[in-house]
């Protein structure tokens, strides 16, 4: 009970971190600390809070933050090391740990280096894949993700539509970080048009990466709408896939309201939080599109685990608590005894 | 908790064996020392000093006014509300276009941007002094010699970096914590202009044009402008404003004589 909650709060504080980030970014104080792993020379946990004006406020409270969100997957890593019977989800565990780490120290090269574009857009990017690999712990080790178990429909379709969906999201959120690190945000300065017409009537390179961005964002609205229409159509009393789908449209409504405003309110005080909303809520699509493509192939999951079942590598699944590829015990009885923690059927 | 050290640059590493280690030691506290009281940014050696080759008998001087046509924008406050020491300090507003007295033009850039053919002329041993005072740059616009020193300093009792993003030459980023604290660049090669920027404090920023010879201005409040010591010939001078671009105008001195030239820019 108590690590199925921290590993949503894990993902969760992931978020925010996203949108700390995004802070940084949308306000350009990604370099007023010049100095890395310091502050201005001090530690960067004794920085007086008095020091903190301007620039400094996102930058510090984004690498405060960061470092919060790393001790937390760190014990997260450990909690799964000690506590969880399956290996592949440990091992997620230890993939996270990786992750955030070479994602700190990304951090810290690109200020060092001044920000260049290819190691800032690598940060961004690599957000989101910690963002998706602790959203994903989290939903392995919840009640519905067991419960669901053997009893998830078999849909190639959904299967296939899932996955092109999550992939061309998160290449969306590629093409955002690239227009957000290279300048191109206002490359294009009128919403829905360009420059007054559907194609821009000129072209440079920031105007290309930006309206590849449009374009992008049409590309994952129809795949977003195929997605859950499928669902509502042929999955309508698969409540976690329903609840899914439905979370999917309100948060894609949103991020296209805020990327209309993004350009619309480009010189505006508040222009910085819609900017990292935009961020933080593209991510949000891009974590609850990879949930309902993990909810679809729930069955695969399943058929692993009744496979191992059959040549005795596991106990059957009992529909009752789930299934999925637990670790493996070897059939033979010169197999060491595994912990009690360690063979539980849920998968 | 004292800060440790502001940021150095141009360093390098080096392997140090144990029987040069105290020696090694003393050296690297000699350097902290001298780093904690400021800090030396070079990215090469000046050119060798040489003898100024332009006659003083003969010198003459390009003399002139920039102006600024058509309705001048309104003075924009600068919000400095992001920190409560910039905040208190008197209030300012955005140097980009700021029209003086006769419509003259501040903060105009003047150079000879050509004719000089490929004379040498010796780098000034004077430092030439870009101070962040009330939370902005000052002066906003100034020249520099390719080798002579740049002198940072900051008045202020806040946190700054000063941030040079440069086309030409390399680009640093500078903690300043302290009031009173100095750093010093030497630029390598000429480029106009050098911007410079804090990214603590949006609104702060200046340039810096950084040439291979001292036939340099910036205009004052009412556009006017000298560029003295020329040697007589034909020379192309260019004028360089933050906001409204570039004018270039083609002037000929004779022996002793200075011309005047008039630049005019539009909103």
């Amino acid at each position: 009970m108590a690590l199925r909650l921290y590993t949503r709060f894990v993902a969760l504080s992931t978020a925010v971190l996203i949108f700390a980030g995004g802070l940084v970014t949308s306000t350009g104080s990604g370099l007023s600390v010049p100095d890395w792993p310091n502050t201005y020379g001090w530690n960067m946990f004794t920085f007086p809070l008095e020091k903190m004006v301007g620039g400094i406020r996102f930058e510090h409270s984004h690498r405060l933050i960061a470092s919060t969100v790393g001790f937390l997957i760190l014990v997260l890593a450990i909690w799964l090391w000690r506590a969880e019977p399956r290996q592949w989800v440990r091992r997620l565990g230890y993939l996270a740990l990786a992750a955030v780490i070479t994602q700190g120290i990304l951090g810290g090269i690109t200020v060092l280096w001044y920000l260049p574009d290819p190691i800032s857009i690598a940060h961004a990017s690599l957000a989101q894949i910690v963002f998706c690999l602790t959203t994903a712990i989290a939903l392995f080790t919840s009640r519905g993700w067991a419960r669901t178990g053997a009893l998830a429909p078999d849909d190639s379709m959904l299967r296939k539509l899932t996955v092109a969906t999550t992939a061309w999201i998160y290449v969306q959120i590629l093409i955002g970080a690239t227009m957000r690190h290279t300048g191109a945000g206002s490359a294009i300065p009128d919403f829905p048009l360009a420059f007054g017409h559907v194609i821009p009537p000129h072209w440079d390179a920031k105007i290309a990466i930006h309206f590849a961005h449009r374009v992008g964002a049409l590309i994952a609205t129809a795949l977003i709408l195929a997605t859950t229409g499928h669902v509502f159509y042929h999955h309508r009393r698969r409540g976690e896939l329903l609840r899914s789908s439905m979370l999917l449209l309100v948060l894609l409504s949103a991020q296209i309201t805020l990327g209309a405003l993004t350009v619309l309110t480009w010189d505006g005080r508040i222009h910085y939080i819609i900017n990292s909303l935009h961020v933080v809520t593209g991510a949000s699509v891009l974590v609850t599109s990879l949930v309902l493509a993990l909810r679809a192939h729930r069955s695969s999951f399943a058929a692993v685990r009744q496979s191992d079942a059959a040549v005795g590598r596991v106990p059957p699944e009992s529909p009752a608590i789930g299934g999925g590829p637990a670790r493996l015990v070897p059939p033979t009885p010169h197999a060491p005894p595994a912990g009690p923690n360690r063979t539980g059927a849920r998968a | 908790m004292q800060p440790i050290l502001p940021r150095v640059f141009g360093g390098r590493a080096t392997g140090l064996t144990l029987a040069a280690m105290p020696v090694s030691v003393v050296l690297i506290a000699v350097a902290l020392l001298s780093a904690a009281c400021g800090g030396k940014s070079e990215e090469a050696p000046p050119p060798a000093a040489v003898t100024n080759p332009v006659d003083p008998a003969t010198a003459g001087a390009i003399t002139g006014v920039v102006k600024f046509e058509g309705k001048a924008p309104a003075a924009q406050p600068i919000t400095m509300d992001s920190d409560s020491y910039c905040e208190k300090q008197p209030r300012n507003t955005i140097e980009s276009v700021v029209v003086g007295e006769g419509s003259g033009l501040q903060n105009v850039f003047v150079y000879v941007k050509d004719g000089l053919g490929n004379r040498v002329f010796p780098v000034p041993s004077t430092s030439v002094v870009l101070d962040q005072k009330g939370c902005r740059y000052a002066p906003h616009v100034l020249g520099v010699q390719v080798g002579q020193t740049l002198e940072i300093a900051s008045s202020d009792d806040t946190l700054h970096n000063v941030h040079a993003v440069p086309q030409q030459n390399r680009e640093f980023n500078m903690a300043h914590q302290l009031a009173g604290i100095k750093h010093t660049h030497v630029f390598s090669t000429k480029e106009v202009m050098v911007p410079f920027k804090c990214d603590v404090h949006k609104w702060m920023n200046a340039f810096v044009g950084v040439l291979d010879h001292p036939f340099y201005a910036v205009t004052a409040g009412n556009g006017r402008f000298e560029l003295k010591g020329l040697p007589p010939g034909t020379y192309t001078v260019e004028a360089w404003h933050e906001k409204l671009g570039t004018q270039t105008q083609t002037v000929t001195i004779g022996e002793k004589q200075t011309s005047d030239v008039a630049f005019t820019f539009k909103s």
